[in-house]
Order: structure tokens, then C-alpha cells, then sequence
């Protein structure tokens, strides 16, 4: 690799800018570099391989044949060990088996990755019993070698990707074999590989992604080849693919948008080629990279949908359309009356996600927190405390009598809710509220339903006009509290031990259109009122994908580190501050300990600098007009287009890390420090 | 003297411009005196009215307070120049600082000079028109073209409202603007006369009018970064240019980095030291700062640790304040309460003495630090100082139990054990009381550990646990306080694990009667601590960028998509008892034009650039890099003014779209002009156009007119006329009820 340094482009030695530092002499070129430019016609289109001289057309094949054995034998070797849950294997692990089982579950990561985790278990005898507990649990008779092995497979595929990805680009062999080496050898990717993560799988499709990326580039010669078509369409498989896994997987899709928009540009610029033909390249990419991955994508989620028929512990997250949807939920095939009427017992859920149900109970708030009322909370499991009553706001007959006729609840009515159990009205004033100070305090108020004017609440259907009925489920509807003009809401806060660590409700003077403010009407009994089923408000797969997408978005935002956690911070990663912990708590467990290779990542590091400087120094010779002799300028163009896409790469999976604010974990650095890795090995 | 001047040509020619006499010139641009003349009424009006607090004055009116009484505040929303400028006006206006800004609307006293409070930002806005004028004009539009611009922003009712109260938005556009045209200056003359003295002295003023804008406002640093791509771009240029030898280029490198790099990172630091020295009176937000930072201030903690011993021996007195300072500041406690044998949820512990953290200062907050191999408590003569890796004791002066932790989970956090004062129990639960003194911010291994300024990591010997604040607060039985536990999993550094000692004396009493006496007592001796600047920078700006300020829901907050189409307004102030009411409301026609005008650029742009690949020329060569260089200052402008809020956590509002809304406004001559020039072809089609825009200005002064009375408070309108106002629903205008 130093050896390879000072050729790159130092051609007009006295002329340079003393921009460029002192190592001007032409200094010995590297090998493996002169080697590819005596194969190569200077300014012509790439060759295929193929064409390649003999000797050197048989080792290649050899050569992929013993990294790929290396690769493997260092991934698989003592896979079982040790025999307990590692680190995030509680989570992966555990959704695979939901998966088997057939639960609905949620997670912050769209499913592919769980669903092939599942699928290999399912594949190699894993029946979904094991529990997943805790790290350090011992999987005693389950079959979970299955599992690991699907990953390590995965994951010493990685060694050959990157093989081939470095070889394409430089078209030099030890080049590409010094790339193989060092993920061969990399003590973290080992480790990384060796577990149920979704990490490995992610790496897969995102090398795949690149291989198949550099390989269609490097048929641009024939375009609309068969050859053309398959790496092009296997690129958008794959992005698919990295996307399913994690959303990390975006990056890469950037990393190859940016790749496709140069290449249709550089199309666009060649005169040669007429607007139909452009026309043609552009509709191709579309199709392929676009279109497909799309389409791949969507599939993956209606898998995942069809897979997931039962109740689970993902439930709470949705909303009451969706959980309609899952056999053993208590919203599965049941009938209630559609319009919302007066005298009906009702419960109202709030539309934040994992929102609870508007809750009340027999304990006041405390002395010093607002008045001395009953306390009105959010609740996310089904009680009996639940229920309220609606009424009239001006006549307190009884509703459910037999004779009376039914009237229904209209858009802009002034009702008032009874809490069901302990007949005390949803009531709301001008105290602070136990926890948002600037919010209205909401309680249980009066005794039998009768209380005064503060119990009035106005109620209102988004989107709806003066006078029109009130659905059940479907309609989001919002309780403007009368004589203060705020809004019922859900803050989202858990109270202290008085409240039962249940969720704190205000009334909101900001008049917001959040989530937090609104609410719908789930289970709903009327006996006077026809029942329907539920079957109506079946949601259609484009909402089920957007709810769980939005779903999912914000359970990531919401893994905020606490106070005082210790989490590491992106600049500790490719120094490799510290590793990661992944099992043995006690001195005498087997351990595992997530940790690169120190002299691969100070050589990536270095490497990386040493690659921005050459092409900083190559540029500005360039630039300068300073004559190179056809060599080298063949070289110039390897290293800025070829090295740029791989430090674009790293870039992109690495900077993006510095803006995020949610919890990181060391193992966010691998698919960066992959592509540090393939520049390393270019030098 | 023997310098070779053989290689100097270029230098000369740097220095040329002190060969020549100074000559002055004047040439007077009318429209230039006309524009200052009209933003200056238009901004000055009737400054003082109304006198009572307008929306945000309340935030940085007590931050000039603050500065008249030379009390130290920590202000995390941005950095110090822009406050110094609103008290530059207060300091003028002879303001002495006693004024309560606790609302909104509330009455002025006699002492606040509001005039001139209120002065600076509106001569900035003012100013901000003629700057429009210069700008375009340097973009080699014409005069028309440059005076629709300066018109526009002159009859702009967001940018006047914002420029006529104490608010910084106008002062952050102003130097913004600055700038930009003097980076566009800059440039025109690089090409006839570098190094020349206006060539210097526009480079310069670019440098200084970036500090200052970052100075104001940390959304300056886009504006800052944007002109340091371009200036970048234009190098990156110059490199390619053949007829310039490497020396001159290496000059022009040089020039550029001292005066966009250097000089601003100066004026920048300078703006803290001008803050610090102001500054030096202890005040409400010390506690934020480390105990270094506050010793350094006048009155607060240095009254108390002036003439404390530095060197922390054995027998020394002190109290240990966690670095963290989170959820509260906090020193590590003792009482002779125990743990409970029983937590509410059934684990046991080691009913020990509790050891916890507690925010208040107490007579308990006192330990000693002891060698294990002799029995004394006092401090021997000479004082034997502890240094980094020192095993120590530490017994709590009030009860004499020895700090101890041990392989019992913590009463909260059950991963990590309990830490407490050791009782003997006479059970197999032997004393492990040795920790590790580590100092982490140590210059050698073998540093003594020093008060206030060493951060004294506590690494347990037995267990190799580190001592450390969780953060979470124990129940009843703790009384509240904080929780300390040992860490046993130390994943590096974190600052909840750091302890420094806060005060600290020697003690001399051999009896613990003496000695609580001698507790309780408040130390005395002579040593005083100053920090120096750039450590009381460093920590300043740290924690200006990591303060966070919670609970941020506002009425008038807004999201970033909103701000487009100008979804919200911010009532800024109602009269008492008249309908009179002031909003930041822009004019829309001028919002909406600047977003058509963005729209039409991009397009064109693509457009044009397509072709261009394609060899299709449309434009000739000069023109269409006049109209690159355009899109390149306002485009570009209004962008990274604009799309950084999507990436930001905080609540956000109307006005901070200003400074985007600025270079958008810019865009519409731009593109007008453009668009006669090159797209109406026919004589017949240009008069149409001229005829088009003036129409369309005069529609834009209708709105201004239309909104006048809620952009200067005055006169006082009636309902109807309010109702008429809201054009669109979401705008929040304030109707009494009768």
C-alpha cells in the first residue's frame, strides 16, 4: 500500500503547487497497479475479464475460491459457542420466533431481516418455543445453530462481495486479495457475523448492492445486454433488500441514486446518443432501480402482514382499525353500532401511538397537585375503568331507558362523559396540570353525574361539517372543553406512583392538530343500536403499510439515551475506542466482546486520509494542466472515480450518525468501516 | 537590507495599494440616499410605541439586564454578540437594568429607555434595503432590477415588524447582507485589481460581517459556510487559470484563509472575551457551569472557596460535587439513616448507612480523605498531597463511617451495587473501603490531586467498581435524594462518574467533637484559582451548544412547512383595552411571488442545464453565468437559511424563516428581469411585461398598506376590520370579545 502512494498522479514533479507536499519524485510505482494498466487499452472502454491473459484467468477463480473458503471457515468456526442468548440475539431471536408462531409483534425495523431470521429457524427445526429472555440464557435442547448459521453465512458472504466489488474496480488482484484479507481477518466482522443479528444481513444486501452496482457500471459499454440487465435489475434487489433489513439500508440507496445520477448525466453529455436512447437508459433505471425495489418492497411488508395473523405484544401500537385485523384481539370480528348515540357506553383511545384509553379510578390527585379531585389518566390495557357514558350536557334522564328514542351524538354537540364506575364527570379547570405546567389539569368531578358547567365538552370530528354523525373507530374526534377552550389530550408523560405510573391527561390550550389531542371511540354498547361489523372499516394495505411506516418511525425517535447512560458517540468508532459487550457478565462466563481489528481500522483510518490527500494533490495537478503521461492519467481516473464511490460510501454511512439523536451502539460502524475497508485494500 | 526581492512581485503588488496617496472621490447614488432615507422611516416610525414589552424583548430584555448589572447568564440559544449589541443600546440609552421581564405586554417603567433598546435592530433593517440595492446591482442586474429588490424588502411587513422591537433577527439579515455584497465586491474586483485596497478591504469586511452574523445568531454559520463554498468554487477556478503563477495563487490561498478563516474564528473568540470580562458577577445560572467556572466569578461559590488549600492531602476536609451536573447539581452525602432491609419490591440490601447525592449544600456533604495504613484524621506537617493512583478512605466527618461499596444491587439500578457507609454488622460482610484516587484530566501520572480543579475518578480496589451518580431519585425512605452507586461495567468515560472536590480545608482536629465543630465552621485560607480564557470559553460554548431547555410547546410555534405559505402569524402584542395589536405577518404577495420566483429559477435552470449538455445554447456565455452566480448567492441563500430547520429539535417559529425569506425576495427582480430580457422576444411582449409588473407591485404596496396598522400597532382597528384582516384561517388575529 505505501509503496503504491507516490505513483498515484506525481508525474510533472517541478511544476507542482507546493500544495501537494514534499514526495514528488515519480517514486517506484506499485505493482499490482502497473500490472492492471499493461492489461488495459489507455482511453478505451474497460474489458471484460475475460479477456485477461491465461495465467492470471486461472487464478482469479482460485483465488475468489480460497478467500470464500477462508471467509467461511473463520465465520463458522465454533459457531455454537457459546450456547446461551448474546446481546441482541434476545430481540432478533425472539422475532424470529414470533414469526414461527405467527404473533404480532412491532419493531422499530422494517421485517425482512426478522422474517429470514424466522424462516431459517423455521427451515432447520427451530419450533419457536424458546423464550429469548435475557442475554445469558441457555438455549439447552432448542435448535438454534439454524440461525447463527443463516447469519454467518450472510456474513462470509461479505469476503468474496468485497473481493470482486475492489477487483472490479481496480482490476488488480492483490489488490482485491489484501481487501479480502483484511475483512477475513477483521476480528469485528467476525464477531458480528457469528450471531442472530440483523446486522450481517444487512451487509449482505448493502455489499450486494455495491458488487452489483460496480458491476453493471463496468457493462455500460453494452448496455441492454442480458449481463446489463441482471446486475442492473440484482442492484435494485438488493437495495430492496438492505432497506428491509434496516433503515440504515436508505443510505446505500443514496449511496447508489448518486452513482446512477453521474452515469445518466455522462449519458445525457455523449452527443452521440440520441434523446430515445436516453429516454430508453433513463426508463431502465427507473424500472430497475426504482420500481422494483418498490414493488420488492411492499411485497415484504404484505409477507409480513400475512405472516402475522395473530394477536400479539405489538397490539397496543396500532391503531383500533388495525388491531381489527388480528385473530384474538378483542376487536376480531366483533359488532357494534356504526353511529355514536347518547346514553351509549363507550371507551376513547388516543391517537399518540401506544396512547392508552382515557381512564379514570376511585384515587384523587394528591394534596399540592392541582385540586383534590378524582384523577383522569390514559391507560394502555382493556379495565372495566374505562368505560364512560355519554350524555346530554343539559338533561340528566336516563338514556338507556327502553322507551326513550334514540338520538344520535352530531359533529359540534355539547356533551358531557360520565365515568361509568364511579358516575363522576370528565371535568377540566384552570389549575396546572400534575406534570405539563401549561396545560389544564382534567378530573373525575361531582357525585351521581351531577356536576357543573366545567363538565361540558364539545365534540368534534376532524374534517367533518356541523351536524354529521359520529363513527365509531372511524372517526377522529377531538373534546374541546366548553368554558376554557382547550383541548382533552394525552401528554404522553407517565405520572409518579400516585397515578399508578399510568399516563398523565391535560387539557391543552394550544390548539394544536397533534395525535395527542385526538381521540376515537372504540368498543362502543348500545343495546337500543343495530350492531355492524367491523369487517367495514377493514383498512386497505396502503394504509396498513403507512400506519406501520409511521409507526416505526417513531419508536425510532423515541430511543432517546437517559441522563446518565453511557452510550458511545460515532468518533469513538473508527478509532475503536471500545467494543461492545455481547455476553458474559460474570468473570468466569465465556465471554464475547464486540472489538475490530486494531491494526485493520488504524490502517482503514489512515488509509482514509492518505486517499483524501492524493486526490486532493491529483486534482489540483490536474487542474493545473500539468501534462501526465496516458498512464497515469488511467491511474487518476481509477483513483478519483473508482476510490470516490467508496468513500462517498463510507461517508454516507458513517456522517449521517453525527445527527441523529437517538441511542448509537458501536455496531452502526460496520458497513462504514466495510467500505473503509475496500480502499484500504485499493492501495 | 539584504532581502532578495527578486521573487517578490507579487508581494509587491499585495502592498501596492500603501504606495499610492489616499484619494477620495465622492459619487453619490441618489436612489442609494433615497432607499437609506425611506427604510429608515419606514423602520424608525414611531419607535417607542408601543411602551410596553413585545413578544420576545421579555426573552432578551433580561439578558440585557443582566449585562447593565454585570451578571453572569448562560444563554443556550445563541452565542453573546447579539445580546452585547441590544445592551449597546441600553448602555447608551443610560439604562441602569432594573427592570422585571416577567410578561408579555407588560408597561415600560420610566427607566427603560425603549428608544433607544429598540434603535440598533431597526438601523439594521434599515439598512438591510440599500444593502438589497448593492447586492443586485454587484450581481450585475440593472438599477431597475436592483430597486424592485430594495423596494420589496422595503415594503416587507415581516422584516419591519421584526426590525422595530429589541429582537436580533434584523441585526443577523443586516450582517448577512453585508456579507454577501461585500464578498460579491470582493470579487468583481478580483479580476482587475487584486490586492488592491478595496480589494482588501472588501475581503476583510466579508471575514468580519460572517463573525459577526455567526456572532448573532448560530443560523449565520450557513450564510458563512454558503459564502465559503463559493469562495472555494471561485478559487478551485483560479487554479485552472494558467497565466497565474503558483506563488500568486499560494498568495490569493493565503489572503483568503486570513481573512474567511482566521479573522472570523478571532472575532468570534473575541466576542466571548468581551462577554467574559463583562460579565463577572456570580448570578442565576452558575450552577450550570463546573466549580472552576463559578470560583471564577465574583461573589457565589468564590466567596466561599477563596483561600482554599489546592492540594488535597490526607486528613483534608472536602466535598465532592458530581461533574455531571444533571438532573441537578449535586455533592455525594452521607446520613444515619440505613438502607431499608426490604425494598417495596421485595430485593434486599445490605441495610447499611445510605450514600447519596444531594443538591443542597449540608454539614453531611463532608468527607475525609484517609490513608488506609494510619489511624490519623488530621493533616500532618508538612501536608503529604495525594496523587493520581493513590489508594485512599474516605469517612464521612459527621457520622466517621468509611465509604464502602460492595457486590449488593443498588436500591434503583440493581445492575450496579450499592454503595454505603460501612456498619459493622458482625456478619461475613467484610469492609471494602479502598478506592483508587484517578485523575482524569491529569497532565502526568503522577499529579496531585487538586480542589476544584482536578475531575477524581473513584475506582473501588476490591470490586474495581467506579463511584457513581445514576440520576435516579431514591423514594421516601432516601428523602429524594440522588442515587450513588458503583459502576461496575465503566464503559469509558462519562462525566456522571466524575467527581471534583468543591471546598476543602485541612483539618487539624484530633477529637470528633472538635472536628464536627471544626465542619461546620467555613473555610479559610489563601490561595485564589483563575481559570483561563480560552478554558472558560471552551466551557462557555460547550455549554451554550449542549444546554437543552425542555417543555418548549408554544402557542405560536410553528412547524418549517408551515412557513412557506405562511400558514401562522405570532401576535406580538394587543393593547390593553383597544383593538391595537402588532403580528409578524408578511406580505403575502411578496411571499408568494419569492416562491413562484424560486419555482421559475429552478425549472429554467434545469431547463437550461439539460440543454446545455446537450450542446444547445439558449443563453449567451456571460449571461448564463450571470445567472448561475445569482442563483448561486439567493437560491443557495435561502436554502441553507432554510432547510437546516427540518433537522432541528427545537420550537420553531415564523421569524426565524426571515433571513431564508430575504434572499428569496432577492430572486424575484432576478427572475423578472431574466425573463424580459431573454424569454419576450417582441417589443409588443416587453411593454406587456413592464406593464404585468407594475401592476403587480402596485398590489404588492396594497397589501403593505392593507396590513400597515398590525405591523406598527397603530391606529387602533374595529372588529370588522380585524375579521377583514384574517385572509386566511389558520392566521391567529386577536378579536376581543365584547
Amino acid at each position: 500500500m505505501r509503496r503504491a502512494r507516490p505513483g498515484a498522479a506525481r508525474g510533472g514533479g517541478p511544476r507542482m503547487p507546493a500544495a501537494g507536499d514534499g514526495q514528488a519524485g515519480p517514486g517506484p510505482r506499485g505493482g499490482p497497479l502497473r500490472r492492471r494498466e499493461s492489461r488495459r487499452v489507455p482511453g478505451g472502454p474497460a474489458r471484460p475479464a475475460a479477456d485477461a491473459p491465461p495465467p492470471l484467468a486461472a487464478a482469479r477463480p482460485a483465488a475468489l475460491a480460497l478467500v470464500t473458503l477462508l471467509s467461511f471457515a473463520s465465520r463458522f468456526h465454533r459457531l455454537p459457542e457459546p450456547p446461551h442468548v448474546c446481546w441482541d440475539e434476545t430481540h432478533f431471536g425472539k422475532m424470529g420466533s414470533y414469526y414461527i408462531n405467527r404473533t404480532f409483534f412491532f419493531d422499530v425495523h422494517p421485517p425482512l431481516g426478522k422474517m429470514l431470521i424466522g424462516l431459517a429457524g423455521y427451515l432447520s427445526g427451530y419450533d419457536g418455543t424458546f423464550p429469548f429472555q435475557k442475554p445469558g440464557d441457555r438455549y439447552e435442547q432448542h435448535n438454534y445453530v439454524g440461525m447463527r448459521g443463516f447469519c454467518a453465512f450472510l456474513g462470509s458472504c461479505l469476503v468474496p462481495f468485497a473481493y470482486l466489488t475492489v477487483l472490479e474496480l481496480s482490476k488488480s488482484l492483490p489488490a482485491a486479495l489484501l481487501t479480502a484479507c483484511i475483512l477475513i481477518f477483521d476480528t469485528g466482522c467476525i464477531t458480528l457475523s457469528q450471531y442472530i443479528l440483523l446486522d450481517p444481513i444487512l451487509m449482505f444486501f448493502l455489499m450486494g448492492a455495491v458488487l452489483s452496482m460496480v458491476k453493471s457500471n463496468s457493462c455500460a459499454d453494452r448496455p441492454f445486454s442480458a449481463s446489463w440487465w441482471f446486475w442492473l435489475s440484482l442492484t435494485g434487489v438488493n437495495l430492496a433488500g438492505a432497506t428491509g433489513v434496516k433503515f440504515v439500508g436508505l443510505f446505500v440507496v443514496l449511496l447508489v441514486g448518486l452513482n446512477t445520477i453521474y452515469d445518466l448525466w455522462d449519458l445525457l453529455g455523449n452527443l452521440s446518443l440520441s434523446l430515445v436512447m436516453f429516454g430508453k437508459h433513463l426508463l431502465a433505471r427507473v424500472l430497475c432501480l426504482i420500481l422494483l425495489p418498490l414493488a420488492l418492497y411492499t411485497a415484504m411488508f404484505a409477507v409480513h402482514f400475512t405472516v402475522l395473523n395473530k394477536s400479539g405484544p405489538g397490539d397496543g401500537f396500532f391503531s383500533s382499525a388495525f388491531q381489527s385485523q388480528l385473530i384474538g384481539n378483542n376487536l376480531h370480528n366483533v359488532s357494534v353500532p356504526e353511529h355514536l348515540a347518547y346514553g351509549s357506553v363507550v371507551t376513547m383511545k388516543n391517537l399518540r401511538m401506544a396512547g392508552g384509553y382515557l381512564h379514570s379510578h376511585w384515587h384523587l390527585y394528591p394534596e399540592g397537585i392541582g385540586a383534590r379531585q378524582q384523577q383522569v389518566t390514559a391507560y394502555l390495557h382493556k379495565d372495566s375503568n374505562n368505560l364512560w357514558i355519554i350524555k346530554k350536557h343539559d338533561s340528566d334522564t336516563d338514556l338507556s331507558a327502553p322507551s326513550s328514542p334514540v338520538e344520535f351524538v352530531r359533529h359540534g354537540d355539547t356533551i358531557r362523559l360520565e365515568h361509568k364506575e364511579t358516575s363522576r364527570n370528565l371535568h377540566s379547570h384552570q389549575h396546572e396540570a400534575p406534570l405539563t405546567r401549561k396545560h389544564f389539569q382534567v378530573t373525575g368531578y361531582g357525585i351521581n353525574g351531577t356536576g357543573d358547567s366545567n363538565d361540558f365538552w364539545r365534540i368534534e370530528v376532524v374534517g367533518r361539517k356541523t351536524g354529521k354523525l359520529i363513527k365509531v373507530l372511524r372517526s377522529q374526534v377531538r373534546l374541546i372543553h366548553v368554558a376554557t377552550g382547550c383541548i382533552l389530550g394525552s401528554s404522553g408523560k407517565t405520572l409518579p406512583k400516585w397515578g399508578w405510573e399510568q399516563v398523565e391527561v391535560t387539557c391543552t390550550p394550544y390548539l394544536k392538530e397533534t395525535p395527542n389531542s385526538l381521540w376515537n371511540f372504540e368498543d362502543h354498547v348500545n343495546p337500543k343500536l343495530p350492531n355492524i361489523s367491523l369487517d367495514v372499516l377493514k383498512p386497505s394495505f396502503a394504509e396498513i403499510l403507512l400506519e406501520s411506516h409511521m409507526v416505526m418511525i417513531r419508536g425510532n425517535s423515541g430511543l432517546k439515551p437517559k441522563d446518565n447512560e453511557v452510550t458511545s458517540k460515532p468518533w469513538h468508532w473508527p478509532i475503536n475506542y471500545q467494543g461492545l459487550r455481547f455476553s458474559g457478565v460474570n468473570e468466569t462466563d465465556y465471554r464475547v466482546y464486540l472489538l475490530g481489528n486494531p491494526v485493520i481500522w488504524w490502517l482503514n483510518l489512515v488509509t482514509i486520509g492518505l486517499y483524501l490527500l492524493i486526490t486532493v494533490s491529483t486534482a489540483v495537478a490536474l487542474k493545473r494542466g500539468v501534462q501526465l503521461t496516458s498512464e497515469l492519467k488511467e491511474l487518476s481516473r481509477v483513483v478519483l472515480r473508482g476510490g470516490g464511490q467508496i468513500m462517498l460510501g463510507w461517508l454516507l454511512h458513517y456522517l449521517p450518525f453525527f445527527m441523529m439523536g437517538r441511542v448509537l451502539y458501536f455496531h452502526h460502524y460496520f458497513p462504514a468501516m466495510l467500505f473503509s475497508s475496500m480502499l484500504t485494500g485499493k492501495y | 537590507t539584504l532581502i532578495p526581492l527578486e521573487f517578490s512581485p507579487t508581494f509587491d503588488r499585495m502592498l501596492g495599494f500603501l504606495k499610492k496617496p489616499v484619494v477620495v472621490t465622492a459619487e453619490i447614488n441618489m436612489n442609494l440616499v433615497t432607499l437609506t432615507v425611506m427604510g429608515l422611516i419606514s423602520r424608525l416610525w414611531g419607535l417607542s410605541y408601543p411602551r410596553a414589552v413585545v413578544f420576545d424583548e421579555v426573552y432578551y430584555g433580561q439578558f440585557v439586564s443582566l449585562y447593565m448589572k454585570r451578571i453572569f447568564f448562560v444563554d443556550d440559544s445563541g452565542p453573546p454578540f447579539g445580546h452585547m449589541l441590544l445592551a449597546l443600546g441600553g448602555y447608551l440609552g443610560g439604562f441602569d437594568g432594573n427592570f422585571l421581564w416577567n410578561r408579555i405586554g407588560a408597561e415600560y417603567s420610566m427607566n427603560v429607555p425603549v428608544w433607544s433598546l429598540r434603535l440598533l435592530p431597526a438601523l439594521a433593517g434599515a439598512l438591510c434595503v440599500p444593502l438589497a440595492y448593492q447586492i443586485l446591482v454587484e450581481l450585475q442586474f440593472s438599477h431597475c432590477a436592483a430597486l424592485g429588490a430594495a423596494l420589496l424588502i422595503l415594503l416587507e411587513n415581516s422584516l419591519i415588524t421584526q426590525s422595530r422591537f429589541m429582537l436580533l433577527e434584523s441585526v443577523l439579515i443586516f450582517f448577512i447582507l453585508l456579507a454577501v455584497l461585500s464578498y460579491l465586491k470582493f470579487y468583481n474586483l478580483q479580476r482587475h485589481s487584486s490586492f488592491s485596497g478595496s480589494w482588501w478591504f472588501w475581503l476583510l469586511l466579508t471575514g468580519v460581517a460572517c463573525s459577526c452574523a455567526v456572532g448573532v445568531k448560530y443560523m449565520g454559520l450557513f450564510t458563512y459556510l454558503l459564502l465559503l463554498a463559493i469562495a472555494g468554487l471561485h478559487f478551485w477556478h483560479m487554479i485552472g487559470d494558467q497565466n497565474l503563477s503558483n506563488v500568486s495563487l499560494m498568495c490569493h490561498l493565503l489572503a483568503r484563509g486570513l481573512a474567511l478563516i482566521i479573522i472570523p474564528v478571532a472575532m468570534y473568540l473575541s466576542f466571548f472575551y468581551v462577554h467574559l470580562t463583562l460579565l463577572y458577577r456570580s448570578g442565576p445560572h452558575d450552577q450550570i457551569m463546573t466549580s472552576a467556572f463559578q470560583a471564577s466569578l465574583e461573589g457565589g461559590l468564590a466567596r466561599i472557596t477563596q483561600g482554599q488549600p489546592l492540594e488535597v492531602a490526607y486528613g483534608s476536609q472536602i466535598t465532592l460535587r458530581n461533574v455531571l451536573g444533571k438532573p441537578m447539581q449535586c455533592w455525594l452525602h452521607s446520613h444515619t439513616n440505613t438502607y431499608p432491609i426490604r425494598y417495596e419490591n421485595g430485593r434486599g440490601s445490605s441495610h447499611q448507612q445510605q450514600v447519596t447525592c444531594y443538591p443542597f449544600k449540608d454539614v453531611n456533604n463532608w468527607w475525609i480523605v484517609k490513608d488506609p495504613g494510619m489511624q490519623q484524621l488530621v493533616v500532618s506537617n508538612p501536608p503529604r498531597p495525594v496523587r493520581h493512583g493513590h489508594i485512599v478512605q474516605l469517612v464521612h466527618g459527621i457520622t466517621t463511617r468509611y465509604l464502602n461499596t460492595h457486590d449488593v444491587a443498588a436500591p434503583l439500578s440493581p445492575h450496579s451495587q450499592e454503595v454505603s457507609c460501612y456498619i459493622d454488622y458482625n456478619i461475613s460482610m467484610p469492609a471494602q473501603n479502598l478506592w483508587r484516587v484517578e485523575i482524569v484530566n491529569r497532565e502526568s501520572d503522577t499529579d496531585v490531586w487538586k480542589t476544584i480543579l482536578s475531575e477524581v475518578r473513584f475506582v473501588h480496589v476490591n470490586t474495581s467498581a467506579v463511584l457513581k451518580l445514576s440520576g435516579a431519585s431514591l423514594p421516601e425512605w432516601g428523602y429524594r435524594q440522588l442515587e450513588v452507586v458503583g459502576e461496575k461495567l465503566s464503559k469509558g468515560y462519562h462525566q456522571s462518574m466524575v467527581w471534583n472536590v468543591e471546598e476543602h480545608r485541612y483539618g487539624k482536629s484530633q477529637e470528633q467533637k472538635e472536628r464536627e465543630v471544626e465542619l461546620h465552621s467555613p473555610t479559610q485560607m489563601d490561595i485564589s484559582k483563575n481559570l483561563s480564557f480560552m478554558a472558560k470559553f471552551m466551557e462557555l460554548q460547550w455549554k451554550i451548544l449542549t444546554l437543552k431547555n425542555e417543555d418548549t410547546e408554544h402557542k405560536y410555534s410553528s412547524s418549517a412547512l408551515d412557513w412557506i405559505t405562511m400558514d401562522t402569524n405570532i401576535a406580538y402584542w394587543l393593547h390593553p383595552t383597544s383593538g391595537a395589536q402588532i403580528h409578524l405577518l408578511g406580505n403575502v404577495v411578496t411571499w408568494a411571488s419569492a416562491n413562484i420566483a424560486a419555482l421559475v429559477y429552478t425549472c429554467l435552470s434545469l431547463w437550461y442545464l439539460i440543454r446545455r449538455r446537450r450542446k444547445i445554447y439558449d443563453l449567451p456565455e456571460d449571461a448564463w453565468q450571470l445567472w448561475v452566480s445569482a442563483g448561486e448567492i439567493c437560491v443557495g441563500g435561502w436554502a441553507v437559511n432554510y432547510l437546516p430547520f427540518f433537522l432541528m429539535e427545537k420550537t420553531l417559529f415564523l421569524y426565524h424563516y426571515l433571513p431564508a425569506v430575504t434572499f428569496q425576495i432577492l430572486l424575484i427582480p432576478i427572475v423578472l428581469q431574466h425573463l424580459s430580457d431573454h424569454l419576450c422576444r417582441s417589443l409588443l411582449l416587453k411593454s406587456m411585461f413592464s406593464a404585468l409588473i407594475v401592476a403587480w407591485f402596485s398590489s404588492v404596496y396594497f397589501v403593505y398598506c392593507t396590513f400597515r396598522p398590525v405591523t406598527y400597532g397603530e391606529p387602533s382597528l374595529s372588529v370588522t376590520e380585524l375579521k377583514d384582516l384574517r385572509w386566511k384561517d389558520s392566521w391567529n388575529i386577536l378579536i376581543r370579545k365584547q
